[in-house]
Order: structure tokens, then sequence, then C-alpha cells
């Protein structure tokens, strides 16, 4: 028991160590491309009710999640007409007038000892202007959506330190509200980033980050490669394999903790840990029997299933959202494609057939579609393709693109490239429609995977 | 009794020619001393030359074993100094280029039984890393497979891939790529 007291002190020492240097490797973001067919918003800066200026820019976050899910286009401060801090001073026309259809707004009051109390609402300015009678009715001290044009409000209190989550929260709700889409701002990511080898003593890193970049955290520095990280679907711990032995092991750590166990050390390849849906089994790549194959292990018992067995390569498992079914990326036909294996019965269907070939597939969360590397002439890019009709469409037009993870709302999908030399994180829409570069500020980044939804 | 006779003369010649003995020469005395000295110089200087020679035999013997350790580096540095294996793009199949220089680390490492050596499998970073893994640790085997065939015993290899993940040049021209997609026969 003091044992493990020592070890976690000496773990947040370092942790806080780690943050420290890892503060200014904050991922920015760049749109690329998606902004004209966004639909236009505006989020109208928070007022505030206390001394001093506001403890936090909630506007600012909200502002760029909305921009970020490349579904909206927020109008910049500059351009608002007016500056209304609720629904009673909202002048519906000027917004109309301006092309505005939707505005959010709110105010924040200090309550004293770190507590605030956040109100905001989410208006139709379109309605609003068309009503004659337009004004908000008050209920029992409540603002009640009787009337159309307000689509939502709601009032909490938070601590200082939460601004950026509730700000999170308002967007989830914004963007739920109306994309009839939750909202995946209150997510996470998981990356990999790897600086200079030859004068950084430890290159490798695990780090997580709030899915903009924000509160990045270090796990893990290492001086051999770290590779694949993967969620749990509480959220709550990793999957990755570390080379810090000089050989491949599968290591879980809780990212609250810190503490992490060892789940394997089978001679070969210890690879691609991907959580099963219930969080009770991960699946893997072993190549302990020969060559590499499909493994699930059951984690609290360690117990073994062999999936596939093949003498070609078969890899990157992952998981239909059902837990039934695995797809995977083997060469059995010749070149790599996808291919899709029951697990009660074991039965293997192949299901890529488009391109050169195609590797690391992933199952968007409503089970309907595959989205997957796909290499067309020489090309890598990341394509998606209909479960249902089997229709690919190639997605990307960056260069040697990689390792695709999907928001778990299944909006967007994050993925590792190459710009100027230097592998950066990229985002996606699922339509294709909206492209954005994360470039980090230290070393290349790469491994991205998206965390379930966080509470 | 003729032999006493005889005997008796010759008693009193012997002090006759010991004393003349001693007016003209070197006494008995001086001439054993004389020997002994001669046989004991002798005698240090054949162990001398004996220590000599077993002190060359000795030097001779460490040279010997010293070269043979000097030569064993040289040929595991040169060994070391061509350590690395090209592969074509996608493929796992040993150049035939490759061919004399595995022999050399097979027949270094059949004559040295107590050294061990890990071959590592890498890639270039095109592909997906996971691919790329079970690539590179095919590549690796390869070379294991071709060191094995020659002789060498299983116990002096291990063999780890590490995929896209330690590229030898970074970038992404086509020559960081070749430089990249590689085994490498690291000694321990």
């Amino acid at each position: 028991m003091k044992k493990i007291l020592v070890s976690s002190i000496v773990f947040f020492a370092y942790l806080v160590m780690s943050v420290t240097n890892s503060a200014n490797a904050q991922l920015n973001i760049v749109i690329t491309e998606g902004v004209d067919n966004a639909t236009p918003i505006a989020v109208v800066p928070f007022g505030w009710e206390g001394e001093g200026v506001l403890p936090g820019t909630i506007s600012d976050v909200i502002n760029h999640d909305l921009r970020r899910s490349g579904r909206f286009n927020p109008m910049t401060m500059a351009k608002m007409p007016q500056f209304p801090r609720d629904i009673s001073a909202v002048n519906y026309q000027q917004w109309v007038d301006k092309g505005i259809n939707t505005i959010v707004v709110g105010k924040v009051k200090d309550l004293g000892n770190e507590r605030y109390q956040i109100d905001f609402q989410l208006i139709d300015t379109l309605a609003g202007s068309q009503l004659a009678d337009a004004t908000p009715v008050l209920q029992n001290g409540q603002l009640v959506a009787g009337q159309s044009q307000l689509i939502a409000g709601r009032t909490l209190t938070v601590t200082g330190q939460n601004f950026r989550q509730f700000a999170h929260r308002i967007s989830d709700i914004v963007y739920e509200k109306l994309t009839g889409q939750k909202g995946a701002f209150l997510t996470r990511i998981a990356y990999v980033v790897v600086r200079d080898t030859k004068t950084v003593e430890r290159p490798y890193q695990l780090v997580i980050a709030d899915y903009d970049g924000e509160n990045e955290l270090a796990l893990l520095s290492s001086k051999e490669p770290l590779m694949s990280p993967s969620w749990s679907p509480d959220g709550n711990k990793l999957a990755y394999v570390s080379f810090e032995s000089g050989k491949p092991q599968i290591f879980i750590q809780d990212i609250y903790t810190m503490s992490r166990i060892k789940l394997t050390d089978f001679p070969g390849i210890n690879g691609a840990p991907r959580f099963s849906p219930d969080g009770k089994q991960i699946a893997m790549v072993l190549s302990k029997d020969g060559n590499p194959d499909i493994y699930v292990m059951e984690i609290a018992t360690r117990k073994l299933t062999r999936i596939t067995r093949h003498r070609a390569i078969d890899t990157e498992p992952a998981w239909a959202p059902n837990g039934k079914e695995l797809i995977f990326s083997s060469e059995r036909g010749g070149k790599p494609q996808i291919y899709r294996v029951n697990l009660g019965n074991k039965r293997i269907k192949r299901l890529t057939f488009e391109g050169d070939m195609n590797l690391g597939g992933t199952i968007t969360p409503d089970g309907s579609e595959l989205v997957i590397v796909n290499r067309t002439n020489g090309n890598y890019h990341i394509a998606r393709q209909n479960l249902a009709d089997g229709a690919l469409q190639v997605l990307t037009t960056t260069f040697l693109d990689e390792s695709p993870s999907i928001a778990p709302n299944g909006s967007m999908i994050i993925y590792s490239t190459l710009h100027e030399g230097t592998q950066v994180l990229s985002l996606v829409s699922l339509d294709g429609r909206f492209k954005a570069r994360l470039p980090g500020v230290a070393g290349q980044i790469k491994a991205p995977s998206w965390s379930p939804f966080l509470r | 009794m003729k032999t006493t006779t005889s005997l008796r003369s010759l008693l009193i010649a012997v002090p006759v020619m010991t004393l003349m003995a001693c007016s003209s020469g070197p006494s008995e005395a001086e001439l054993a001393a004389e020997r002994n000295r001669v046989a004991a110089e002798q005698a240090a200087a054949q162990q001398a030359a004996q220590q000599a020679n077993q002190e060359q035999v000795r030097m001779e013997a460490a040279q010997r074993l010293q070269q043979a350790q000097e030569m064993a580096q040289q040929e595991r540095d040169s060994l070391v100094s061509m350590q690395t294996i090209y592969f074509d793009f996608d493929r796992s199949t040993i150049k035939s280029d490759f061919y004399s220089v595995l022999d050399q680390h097979a027949s270094f490492l059949v004559k040295n039984s107590a050294q061990t050596v890990v071959i590592e499998g890498h890639t270039d970073s095109r592909g997906t890393p996971e691919y790329n893994i079970a690539l590179g640790e095919r590549r690796a085997q390869a070379v294991e497979t071709y060191l094995l065939n020659a002789g060498v015993s299983a116990s002096q290899i291990s063999v780890v891939s590490f995929g896209e993940e330690k590229p030898a040049v970074a970038g992404t021209s086509e020559y960081a790529f070749a430089q990249s997609r590689r085994a490498v026969v690291v000694y321990k």
C-alpha cells in the first residue's frame, strides 16, 4: 500500500513536470475547407455581473467549437448589430437583416467563492422576427420556451475551473438542438508525440488533451516508441503499446490515477489493442504463433481466444458497435483488404474491393459505415464505405493519411497525415466537406484516438 | 705376495704424484670447484634461456590470443558496419546483393556461439502503423531464416519489429523511404 502511494506521488510529480514541459505543444487548428457551406450563427459575448473581469471566455470556446464542427460559421464580434445578454434584449430583425437566424446569448454572475451562475439561451431570430408578440414569458421565475423563438435555455452553477467544460456543454446543447445529432465537444483525444530522437532523451510521449487541444497532459514519456492508444468505453483508461523494454508490450493505464498494468508480453508482435464496446475484452494482434493473427483477451482473467488463423498478415482489429463482430485488415487475398469476422461462428467475409489496398478500418458508431485508409494509385487517403451498398467515397486529399479515429457522434474523423514534411493531426467531416489541420508546436504527432462521450 | 707389494708401491706413488700436481698446476679441488662453477653457470644460463623461452612462448601465446580477439573484434566491427539489409517497397524478400553480408554474419555467429543478435525490422512511413509492424516483422524474420539456414543457432537470434516508428532518415523522399526499409542485425 505504501509502495503504491510512493509510486503514485512520484508519478504525480513526474506528471506535473510533463505538463509544464508540454505546455507549448498544444494543437492549433487551421480550417482548410468547408466554411462556405456552414450555417451562420452568432454567439454574443456573455455578459458579466461581478467585480473585475470575466474569469473565462465562454463565448470564445463556443465559437471555436461550433466553427470546428464544420456545421456552423459563427459571426465575428465586429459584425454583430447588438450585444444582448438575454432574450428580452434581442432585436430579432437586426439579426435577420445580417443573415443570422440563430443566436446564443448569456450572462455570468459572480456568486463568490469561485462560484458562478451561468445563464444562456439559444434563440431563433427568424421565428422571433416573424412573431408579433415575441416576448418571453416568465413562469415561476423561469423563462419558458413557450415561444417558438426560444430553442433552449439553461441556468447552471459552476466553479471557476469548469468554465471551459461548461462552454463545451453549451456547445453540445446548441449543436444537438440545431443538427439533431449529439455534440462531441466534451470529449478528449489521445495521441503520440515524437520529438527529435537525436536531441531529446525521451522523445516519445503519450498525450491526452481535450478534443480542441486544450488541457494537454502527458501520460508517459519514453526512450522507445509508443503506439496505438485506444480508449476504454468509459473514457477512464487507455490501452497502448510501449517498446520501453525494447520489445512491444500492451499496457492499460488509468488516466486519472495513472496506475497501469502490463496486459501482454508475448514473443513477437503485441499490437493494436482495442477495447470491446462493453470494456471487458481487448482485441489485439499477436504473432506468438508464427505470424500476426487477431486475438481477443478477457481483461479480468487474461483468457485469450484466437480469432483468425492464417499465414497471411492479419492486423488492425476494430469492434462493430454491437460487440459481436470484428473487422480487420488481412493480406489473405494478396494485398491488404478489410474483412469482417463473426465472433460467434468465426465466419469471415471480405468487405472492401476498391483500390490497390484498404487498411486501418473502423466502423461508425451507428454501424452503417466503414472508415478506412484507401490506397489508390499509390496515394493513401481516408475513405468511407457504406456497409449496406458498398459505395466508396474518398474523403481526403492530404498526403500519407493513416490512423483514422471517429468522434463518438460519428460526425468527424481525426487522422494522422503528412503536412510539409511533418506528421500532423487533421480533421475531416464524415461527408468530406469540412477539413481542418491541427498542427502541433513540437514534433511529429500521430496515432490519434477519439474518446467516447465524457461526463 | 706380489699383489701386496705393487699395492704398496702405488700407495707411495700417489702422494708423490699429488705433490707434483701441486706444484705444476691447479689442484684437484680447484678443478672440481672450477667444474662446479662452470656447470652452475651453464645451468643458470640454461635456466635463463629456458625462462626466456617460456616467456617468449607465453608472450607469443598471449599475442596470438590478443590477435585472435582483435581479429574477432575487427570482424565484429566490420560486421557491425554492414549490419543493415535494405528491402524493396512492400517486400520482405532478401535481395541477392546481401547474401555475402549475411553469410559473413552467419559464419561469425557460428564461430562465436556466445554472441547473440537482435534483428530489428523497419519500414518506410507509407501504409498504416499496424500493417507496417507486421511488415517489419516479416523482414526481420526473413533475415532470421537466412541466418538459421546458414547454421546459426536459434538461441543466438531474437527478432523485434519497429514498423515505421524509427525511420533511418526522416522525410518523404524516395531516398528516405529506401533508407528506412531495412532490417538491422544488432550485436548485443
